[in-house]
């Protein structure tokens, strides 16, 4: 599982953590029923503040992204999705938003992107196999 | 300006109403702040600020003018070694015996707390990359700082001190300190009170901060609360602009032109009414950086 904080931006690190686990989610680079590293683990690898993680934490198991088991770890939930549509909306429009402003400052066309978009999915779909 | 006070019972240091003048100069001016148990606790202020000054205060080697000092409830001046025992110091340039080698400063640390714990000591040791043979006086100021740190945290001190502990040392090194920092507060019960000028090492690791800005303090609480009541919003307005617009309550103001940036701190209710009575609007808000909410408090106060 790799977050990277950043301090750039203002955005508090517990909201960076939460944002980068239901991104990781969502692209399934974590299956529901993988285990979450430990709050201390995790707050050592990112040296941050543990009680941040910790809020994280808390947060990822109120949205019902993660689930605690009593004692063993908390873990990704199993129950499918568990991403509303508002939310998957919101991730991918923040993405969206960054790829259309690089893509004026370099000056690309949008339909150039959208066809750079249809040949990306080709080439993810080939890996895949 | 007056910060309200939490229960001193929870505190690892106390510190109430301190003042402190060098000569004419007043290095200190009215500072109170309290410290939890279990915290990490970032002092923040440009060099000068009085950092180290008030740092001094916490470890009893300076003797309170007026206000008081206390650690662990106790006072640090007349109960050295009470206090210094569950302490760990680390200064911005470590004063270390170049003649001694690494091994011997471990065993020679260890005479001076009970606490003391070799293993730990070794794994630390191992960790850093420290060879055990070698003499101090020829470490570079990373591994100098490593066994600094080595030397102040293996008798798992109650609360870990560190004065400007990353200072012009590389980023390899930075991590090092900054993890160990993250490692004493994991301990149950430890508190780590550390100064810096780099504001987004503060921002990552702390969970508590104070600013201190010629002596006195400018912001002082929890730092969760401060980044939610900080807000940094850009105006946009329908015409030129020759001078800065006046909104009360704002921090700072910077800007030409048609678009002005505006850092608030709490009251942000007020602030569309306000903008629309000048004629302009709001285009973006964002939470801002440590290093900007520190910017807009040093500039308001010297002003003020």
């Amino acid at each position: 599982m790799q977050i990277h904080i950043t301090s750039d931006d203002g955005v508090p690190i517990y909201i960076q953590i939460v944002n980068q686990v239901k991104h990781l989610v969502a692209s399934g680079r974590l299956a529901p029923g993988d285990e979450m590293p430990p709050i201390r683990a995790l707050a050592e690898q990112l040296v941050v503040n543990p009680n941040t993680v910790a809020r994280a934490y808390l947060e990822l198991e109120r949205g019902g992204i993660v689930t605690k088991r009593h004692g063993a770890g908390t873990y990704v939930s199993e129950e499918r999705s568990p991403i509303g549509p508002r939310e998957k909306l919101k991730i991918l429009t923040s993405r969206v938003d960054s790829l259309l402003t690089e893509a004026r400052h370099l000056n690309v066309e949008l339909a150039d992107i959208i066809k750079l978009i249809r040949d990306r999915d080709v080439v993810m779909e080939k890996e895949k196999v | 300006m007056k910060f309200p006070s939490p229960s001193s019972a929870e505190s690892v240091v106390a510190i109430t109403d301190l003042s402190r003048r060098f000569g004419p100069k007043v290095v200190l001016n009215d500072i109170s702040l309290y410290v939890p148990r279990g915290s990490v606790f970032g002092l923040v202020g440009e060099n000068g600020a009085g950092k180290t000054t008030l740092i001094k205060h916490i470890l009893g080697l300076l003797r309170a003018e007026s206000g008081t000092v206390r650690v662990f409830g106790l006072d640090p001046v007349a109960d050295p070694v009470a206090v210094l025992g569950r302490i760990g110091y680390l200064s911005e340039q470590p004063d270390l015996p170049g003649w001694m080698r690494v091994d011997e400063l471990l065993r020679y640390t260890q005479a001076f707390y009970p606490g003391w714990d070799m293993a730990y000591a070794e794994r630390l040791r191992a960790q850093f990359g420290l060879d055990p043979a070698q003499r101090l006086k020829t470490l570079s100021k990373g591994q100098m700082a490593k066994a600094g740190l080595l030397a102040a945290q293996a008798h798992r001190p109650d609360l870990l001190l560190l004065d400007e502990p990353s200072s012009g040392l590389d980023p390899l090194v930075r991590r090092d300190i900054l993890e160990a920092v993250i490692r004493t507060v994991a301990e149950e019960g430890r508190t780590v009170f550390f100064s810096s000028h780099l504001l987004e090492e503060i921002e990552r690791v702390s969970d508590h901060i104070a600013m201190v800005h010629q002596g006195r303090m400018v912001l002082y609480g929890a730092l969760d609360e401060i980044k939610a009541q900080h807000r940094r919003f850009t105006l946009h307005f329908e015409t030129t602009q020759a001078e800065p617009p006046v909104i009360a309550g704002a921090l700072s103001i910077s800007g030409m032109g048609k678009e002005w940036t505006v850092m608030c701190n709490g009251g942000r209710t007020e602030l569309p009414a306000v903008t629309a009575r000048l004629g302009a609007r709001i285009v973006a808000e964002h939470t801002p950086s440590l290093n900007e909410i520190f910017v807009a408090h040093a500039g308001t106060a010297a002003l003020g």
